[in-house]
């Protein structure tokens, strides 16, 4: 009985889906927040991830990574517990009952030539590899005409990324699977 | 390829969620951000993350096992405090999940979820209780293999993994979509643990090796 995974480094791990039922380990009290509501510059980032027949899908779960609003990026630890203060870039919200979710973060200055933008990855079940995609800043029109991403992209195709401003620092930002309004998903 | 497709009909679930469309490859590649990764650190992990049969005051039902193996990148160098993180059904084959309806019983000793951060040589390491397989509703008779859900963090955000740890020798491999959506039969088997007597201890549980290589990205040898 000792066959298979041989010790030597070996072929890339093939990704599975997380399944429905990831919510009691996965998820985590902070997750969403990854900074407080209190912090001036904090922003809410709202959304609903929906799947082809335009249903929501209600175990999805999302995930961000980011540059802090000068657009460095973190290499503090942080990214479970949090202390309020300092900035670890990284959150995590599973999709409610109505395929919701929230961050609470702020937004991220400008890295390299890109338009500022949160990096999103989405895993839900079904999803046998999860999907890649980046969230963009309506107000950033300018930046976002010499963004490197964006100015690939058809203009049919390009709004998919960007979130609509709903209130003062309040942001929308859908993630549709399939579909016309199809996000723009990322291969790398 | 080594991970499955996005659409895969008989995993009903991939139906309306695969995306319908060519995915974007952006013609310079990841960009910083998504080349580097989130940190984190012991201090976010309880004393008993990592044995998921000491979260609560009894033993749990089932057959003890010791879970254990190295992150790597492809050219073998471990990954080093990466975040591992695991959640599994029980001995019954019983998620802590509201919507698993499974007819089996819940564990009051078991919870099933747990995490570590991999040491110097990439290493992580559970105690766990050996999960059993449990039925699904994709297809008439449809039974999931016995396995643990793997999530890890490497050194970018583009190796993020999430994945399934498969126990050897198991019938139900070739009755199951989800580990047959593999498209290669080589890399199917990397997701099969290996017994290992050196990992066993005596008079307390079986040994597993498994260890979990993630992807390069491009522009890693930068």
């Amino acid at each position: 009985m000792t066959e298979s995974t041989p010790l030597r480094p070996s072929p890339v791990t093939p990704s599975q889906t997380v399944g429905p039922f990831f919510g009691y380990a996965l998820p985590y009290g902070e997750g969403p927040r990854v900074v407080p509501d209190w912090r001036p510059d904090a922003v809410r980032v709202r959304g609903t991830v929906y799947d082809g027949a335009g249903e929501p899908i209600p175990d999805a779960l999302v995930e961000i990574w980011q540059a802090d609003e000068n657009g460095e990026i973190p290499r503090r630890p942080g990214g479970r517990v949090r202390d309020g203060h300092g900035f670890s870039g990284f959150g995590r919200c599973a999709t409610d009952p109505a395929g919701g979710y929230w961050f609470s973060t702020v937004k991220p200055g400008a890295v390299g030539g890109h338009a500022p933008y949160v990096s999103v990855l989405v895993f839900a079940r079904g999803l046998l590899k999860p999907v890649f995609t980046r969230l963009y800043f309506p107000e950033d029109e300018a930046a976002h005409a010499a963004d490197p991403l964006l100015g690939e992209l058809p203009d049919e195709r390009r709004g998919t990324l960007i979130a609509e401003r709903t209130a003062e620092r309040e942001y929308r930002f859908d993630v549709r699977m399939q579909g016309d309004r199809e996000t723009v998903f990322l291969v790398f | 390829m080594t991970h499955p497709p996005y659409l895969y009909p008989g995993y009903k679930s991939t139906t309306l969620r695969a995306p319908g469309r060519e995915l974007v490859m952006p013609g310079l590649g990841p960009d910083s951000i998504e080349l580097t990764s989130p940190v984190f650190g012991h201090q976010e992990l309880g004393r008993l993350d990592w044995d998921l049969t000491r979260q609560h005051p009894g033993e749990p039902l089932g057959e003890r096992i010791i879970v254990t193996g190295r992150v790597l990148d492809t050219a073998g160098r471990p990954v080093r405090g990466a975040l591992v993180e695991v959640w599994q059904a029980n001995a019954a084959g019983r998620y802590l999940h509201a919507g698993d309806q499974h007819p089996a019983p819940l564990d009051p000793n078991f919870t099933g979820a747990g995490r570590c951060l991999t040491d110097d040589d990439g290493r992580y390491r559970f105690v766990t209780i050996k999960p059993g397989a449990y039925p699904w509703r994709n297809h008439h008779n449809a039974w999931r293999p016995a396995h643990i859900h793997f999530s890890v963090f490497g050194t970018a955000f583009t190796q993020r993994l999430v994945t399934q740890m498969y126990f050897p020798g198991d019938p139900l491999f070739a009755f199951d979509p989800i580990f047959q959506s593999i498209p290669d039969q080589r890399d199917r088997e990397n997701l099969i643990s290996r017994f290992d007597m050196d990992t066993t201890e005596p008079e307390w549980a079986l040994g597993y090796q498994w260890d979990i290589v993630l992807g390069d990205t491009p522009m890693e040898d930068r």
